[in-house]
């Protein structure tokens, strides 16, 4: 099978993807800007997945970290919706220079880390939770497909 | 299995100020993020090669955590932001 994603000669990345697979991309954007509305930026978030998204910086220290939370989650949350832009404008591309293939890599490892909250993922276990039968097949089923995008793109990037 | 101690990398000269005792930047084991990527990330924000990278990920990964960077209060505070940008789970503290 060919890889999704190889280490171009004139730099960035070359991308090959049925058409099927990009059909499944496209969704994603729409999905994860859905999640990432309507909170408060500036506290820390009831919805596991979301705090996991924008973290504290300071474990012991309520006042350091509530600053921290003010300063820079407005900067966190806008480089993640640019990010997730730049990989929305190119789905069907043929090619990615480098710093589109690290919106793309971004924008995999944060819908991860959103399904994976969500879903409550340990490590090693996706495989063997994976049953069709199962409500959360489906997102359990996105979830293992964008690791091996993301294991793919990193190696692409890494060569 | 054992992990070799994590090398920190020391402020240079100008930033050794006595009352700015350095900030450790501590990047926490999840389930999530993977292991390749998160190699790959330590050798972007931080210039590391691919043997150290490599390193620190896996003592993240045993241990469940490593101190990946330090210096003064505002470097460590930009490593920990541009670590949460990336999706890691990353924290500061002051060593002790």
């Amino acid at each position: 099978m060919k890889p999704h994603f190889k280490r171009a000669h004139r730099g960035g990345v070359d991308v090959h993807f049925d058409p099927e697979e990009r059909a499944v991309l496209r969704t994603l954007p729409a999905n994860v800007r859905e999640a990432l509305e309507g909170f408060d930026l500036s506290s820390r978030p009831e919805d596991p997945a979301i705090a996991r998204l924008y973290p504290g910086a300071y474990l012991d220290h309520e006042e350091d970290d509530a600053e921290y939370r003010r300063l820079m989650h407005g900067e966190l949350h806008e480089g993640r919706l640019a990010a997730l832009e730049t990989f929305e404008a190119a789905i069907d591309t043929e090619h990615l220079d480098d710093e589109q293939a690290w919106a793309w890599l971004r924008s995999f490892n944060d819908i991860r880390l959103l399904l994976g909250t969500r879903l409550e993922v340990t490590e090693d276990e996706v495989s063997k939770r994976y049953n069709p039968g199962d409500p959360r097949a489906a997102p359990l089923a996105l979830y293992g497909y964008l690791s091996w995008l993301e294991e793919e793109l990193v190696a692409a990037l890494s060569s | 299995m054992t992990v070799a101690p994590v090398e920190v990398d020391q402020p240079t000269a100008g930033e050794a100020v006595a009352a700015d005792l350095p900030w450790l930047v501590i990047v926490w084991n999840d389930p999530i993020n993977l292991m390749s990527y998160v190699t790959y990330v330590f050798q972007k924000l931080f210039g590391y090669t691919r043997e150290k990278a490599d390193r620190l990920m896996l003592q993240v990964h045993h241990e469940g955590r490593a101190v990946v960077a330090s210096g003064p209060r505002e470097k460590a505070e930009l490593d920990v932001f541009r670590l949460h940008e990336h999706g890691l789970w990353a924290t500061m503290q002051h060593e002790s």
